[in-house]
């Protein structure tokens, strides 16, 4: 990077409210030319709200925006993506019936009127934006088949193919929002090393995230937010995690997690040759045997699709297995429907946590009272007791630290980290013998994730018996007493975390794995 | 000073007029809606040289009376409101019901006659077979149950159907219509068909006397059933609300893998909200039958049974919401006659504002633009879409 650096975009003075919330005060943002520019910051920083105005999705009510010197004025993305910039969403927005090329020339057809009276119809010429998508892709090292159905490509595929879109677009200002939270770790790598080579041909990104070691890996400069505002700047190669996670917090945080040794106790969950298959009727988990004592953290380590999901679902009743069996404390559970499992003892803190562990219209008060809702106290059998059932809420909130203004807002308008911790404040607050945790940090803020890996602990010292299953090495690391390794469906190894070492994890979840 | 003063207190009735507006929320689409409609109607009145005015005029004296009416006439139009909003309300709330748990039934019709089919069987023919006669409180109680039993078999076989192989409720609702309505003329033109000689029509004979409700006044139609719609309506609103089993039907509907994992048996859930929703239907039917007409004859219903999806699309799903579309439905079919008497608009006008107004709330979209209100939170989703 040369010593005067040529700002392409600046930020001056951004102030966006929302009702009740100053979601960005008086933000002053710049991006220099072919740099990688992270932008750091807690769930409900003002992030997401400023890449927005910058985007022109949102119009805020003071404050300017420039790219290369010109004002510009933002009333849809429309005109920001004219001027150079492009955006991929955290949630992409692709269709997935539709091919790659498809995909890129939405919103994008060529016109092929050869004169402007004539019939606004566009012929679609797929074969000409595919040989422009195989040039972009060459050009950057961006692999993608135009031909092929978006639907079928793995996440990290079609993270490229919003990439693409983009510069398909002419955008020559990149903005990836959160890019790494529906990432393997090995296609984070694969997309950092993506990052790269674009700034080296002169593309400069913005990347949003919340991860403390991306971050110190990938950017040139880092912006830290809280609260609506910019509370500083770093230099990644003069900070570190604690320091970075100081200044988003604003109070010191303890990353890693303070934990007395294990004593394990009786076997609670054993699991015996289990079989599963996955959605598409292909065997996922091939035979898994292995127990999870009380007292202790079992970490289920593995890259995502290796069969932990199913192995999950599996063991808290949501998906039926093939063969073999499985027990929590000696009640044998297999085949039977989910509610024989919370009975049994198990708290689920699922995977999908919108999709299996929320209802997001219903109120905190509802959700809170879930699983539990068919017996005493919150009712008769026939009639639900609503007293109980807010009172129960009240007291979870508070215990758990859910920041809502009431226990009758809708789930859905939490932001991550409290829908979390309105699920782990439901499944912990049962009698409970067996805690499967399911990446339960995905996606969630610092504050959060240092939260819930306490609560972990907590049910681990009380004697309960503790699944995890992360696609985050650092998590397994920190909260497991004895780590299994997933790969391709069979547990390749366990090991002891006092002698487990990341690069040899590392390569047990890549299917290496030396002859004993 | 006295400008500041003059800013607060409009500050302050501005943020009464928003808190107003929140609290009216649920209710101020439909009501636009409803506005909305009845304006567009007017123009089309207008357009083809009517008044408005007094179509309107004529549509609301025709449903509730007027000074001008005098009392007799009045009373009339007010009973005969309550008798077409009795079988609205029933297989509205069945459609509702269905709704809430997601599904989409568009089956009332054929449950309706099936359940008016059934409700006249036991009431001419159950004393026959048992050789006995039997008093009211028994008599009229089991035809009304056979009614909601048959509806409630009917929606639940498509319950079952869904639950169990994943066939879509929409198709199978609208083929059993046709089975059903098919199977109804077939039983009313063969063996359960009015005997009596001089009967050419395709109708059961009468239903015995005990299997009749009492008329509410002396020579007014409106009956018993209207005041049993109203209770079934708070009874569903409680049954949705404040029990296990709607609870279970509510997750369900809002979010079905939540519900499996909650313990909820999405499959049993699945046939038990279509199987209430049938009943509901079924009852619609037994009520007509018990209460207005005594037997079953085709052509009896009046498409209630597809009525009763706009009803609850325009009572957002929600029992009281129903009985308000219900009656709103009913004044309207009720008062065109009137209309027509006074203006000579068509009754099929109705049909056309019935239309809008489904419309308008359907695609709210166009009603919170013409009247600028913002939309807030999510907005509801009635029914998942076909592939289930």
């Amino acid at each position: 990077m040369t010593d005067t650096p040529a700002i392409i975009l600046e930020a001056k003075g951004i102030t966006k409210k929302f009702p009740g919330v100053l979601a960005n005060d008086n933000v002053d943002f710049d991006l220099h030319k072919g740099e990688i520019h992270a932008l750091l910051g807690e769930n409900g920083a003002g992030k997401s709200t400023l890449m927005n105005v910058l985007y022109g999705l949102y119009k805020p009510e003071s404050g300017t925006v420039t790219v290369d010197g010109n004002p510009m004025t933002l009333n849809s993305s429309r005109d920001a993506i004219k001027h150079g910039i492009g955006m991929v969403h955290q949630h992409f927005m692709l269709i997935p019936v539709f091919t790659v090329t498809e995909n890129i020339m939405l919103g994008a057809e060529t016109d092929h009127r050869a004169a402007p009276n004539e019939m606004p119809l566009v012929r679609l010429d797929r074969a000409e934006v595919a040989q422009k998508v195989r040039d972009l892709s060459h050009q950057y090292g961006l692999e993608v088949d135009p031909e092929a159905v978006v639907g079928d490509l793995p996440v990290g595929v079609q993270q490229r193919v919003e990439i693409v879109k983009a510069l398909y677009r002419k955008a020559n200002i990149l903005i990836l929002d959160e890019p790494t939270a529906v990432l393997t770790p090995q296609e984070a790598d694969d997309l950092f090393r993506i990052m790269h080579e674009l700034t080296a041909k002169g593309v400069s990104i913005v990347f949003i995230t919340h991860k403390l070691k991306e971050v110190l890996k990938v950017a040139d400069r880092i912006t830290v937010m809280r609260a609506g505002q910019v509370v500083g700047s770093a230099n990644p190669k003069e900070s570190n995690e604690q320091k970075l996670a100081s200044m988003m917090v604003g109070r010191e945080v303890i990353l890693t997690v303070q934990k007395k040794p294990a004593e394990p106790k009786e076997d609670v969950l054993v699991v015996n040759d289990l079989r599963v298959k996955d959605v598409r009727g292909l065997e996922a988990v091939r035979g898994v045997s292995f127990t999870v004592r009380a007292g202790e953290v079992l970490g289920l380590a593995g890259v995502q699709g290796n069969g932990q999901t199913e192995l999950a679902e599996a063991l808290s009743g949501l998906r039926a297995s093939e063969s073999g069996h499985f027990s929590i404390s000696g009640n044998d559970l297999t085949g039977k429907p989910p509610r024989q499992f919370t009975k049994a003892g198990l708290a689920n803190i699922p995977e999908d946590r919108q999709r299996h562990g929320l209802v997001l219209g219903y109120t905190i008060a509802d959700n809170m009272a879930l699983c539990d809702y068919y017996h005493m106290p919150f009712s008769n059998g026939i009639v639900i007791q609503q007293k109980q059932v807010d009172s129960n809420a009240r007291k979870l909130i508070e215990d758990y630290d859910v920041r809502t203004p009431s226990p009758y807002i809708a789930a859905g308008k939490l932001s991550g980290g409290n829908q979390q911790k309105v699920i782990v404040a439901r499944e912990l607050s049962r009698p409970v013998k067996l805690v499967l945790a399911s990446q339960p940090t995905r996606g969630l803020d610092v504050g959060s994730i240092e939260y819930i890996h306490k609560q972990i602990i907590a049910m681990r010292d009380r004697g309960v018996a503790v699944l995890l299953v992360s696609a985050e090495l650092d998590e397994i690391l920190s909260l497991s007493d004895r780590i299994a390794v997933m790969y391709r469906g069979e547990i390749v190894a366990t090991v002891d975390r006092k002698d487990a070492s990341r690069e040899q994890l590392g390569l047990l979840m890549a299917g290496v794995h030396e002859p004993a | 000073m006295q400008s500041e003063k003059q800013t607060n207190s409009l500050s302050k009735f501005l943020s009464s007029l928003k808190q107003f507006i929140e609290w009216i929320d649920p209710i101020l689409v439909p009501l636009l809606a409803i506005l909305t409609s009845m304006i567009v109607g007017g123009i089309i009145i207008k357009s083809v040289g009517g008044d408005p005015i007094l179509a309107y005029k004529g549509l609301l004296e025709g449903s509730f009376g007027s000074a001008e009416l005098g009392p007799v006439k009045s009373q009339r139009a007010i009973s005969e409101t309550a008798v077409w909003a009795t079988p609205y309300i029933f297989a509205g709330l069945a459609v509702a019901l269905a709704f809430k748990g997601g599904l989409f039934n568009i089956g009332a019709e054929g449950q309706l006659a099936l359940g008016a089919v059934f409700s006249s069987l036991i009431g001419y023919a159950l004393p026959g077979w048992l050789g006995v006669d039997l008093p009211t409180i028994i008599h009229l109680p089991l035809a009304i149950l056979g009614g909601l039993v048959m509806g409630g078999i009917w929606a639940g076989i498509v319950g079952a159907l869904k639950a169990y192989t994943g066939g879509h409720e929409v198709i199978n609702t609208i083929m059993m219509n046709y089975i059903a309505l098919n199977s109804t003329s077939f039983l009313l033109n063969g063996v359960m068909k009015d005997p009596s000689p001089t009967n050419v029509i395709a109708r059961t004979p009468l239903v015995a006397e005990s299997a009749r409700f009492a008329p509410i006044f002396e020579g007014l139609r409106v009956h018993w059933g209207f005041v049993l719609a109203l209770f079934t309506a708070v009874f569903i609103w409680w049954l949705l609300n404040k029990t296990t089993l709607g609870f279970e039907v509510r997750t369900v509907g809002a979010n079905p893998d939540a519900a499996h994992y909650a313990g909820v048996n999405v499959k049993r859930t699945i046939f038990l909200t279509m199987f209430i929703s049938g009943a509901l239907a079924g009852m619609a039917g037994a009520i007509e039958v018990t209460g207005l007409n005594y037997r079953h004859e085709l052509g009896f219903s009046q498409g209630y049974g597809f009525d009763a999806i706009a009803i609850a699309l325009l009572g957002k799903s929600h029992p009281i919401g129903v009985v308000l579309a219900s009656i709103l439905f009913a004044a309207m079919r009720n008062g065109a006659t009137r209309m027509q008497f006074l203006t000579q608009m068509p009754v099929d006008l109705i049909s056309m504002i019935q239309a809008f107004i489904l419309l308008f709330v359907a695609a709210d979209a166009i009603v919170r633009f013409i009247f600028r209100i913002k939309s807030k939170g999510e907005r509801v989703v009635l029914t998942r879409g076909w592939g289930g």
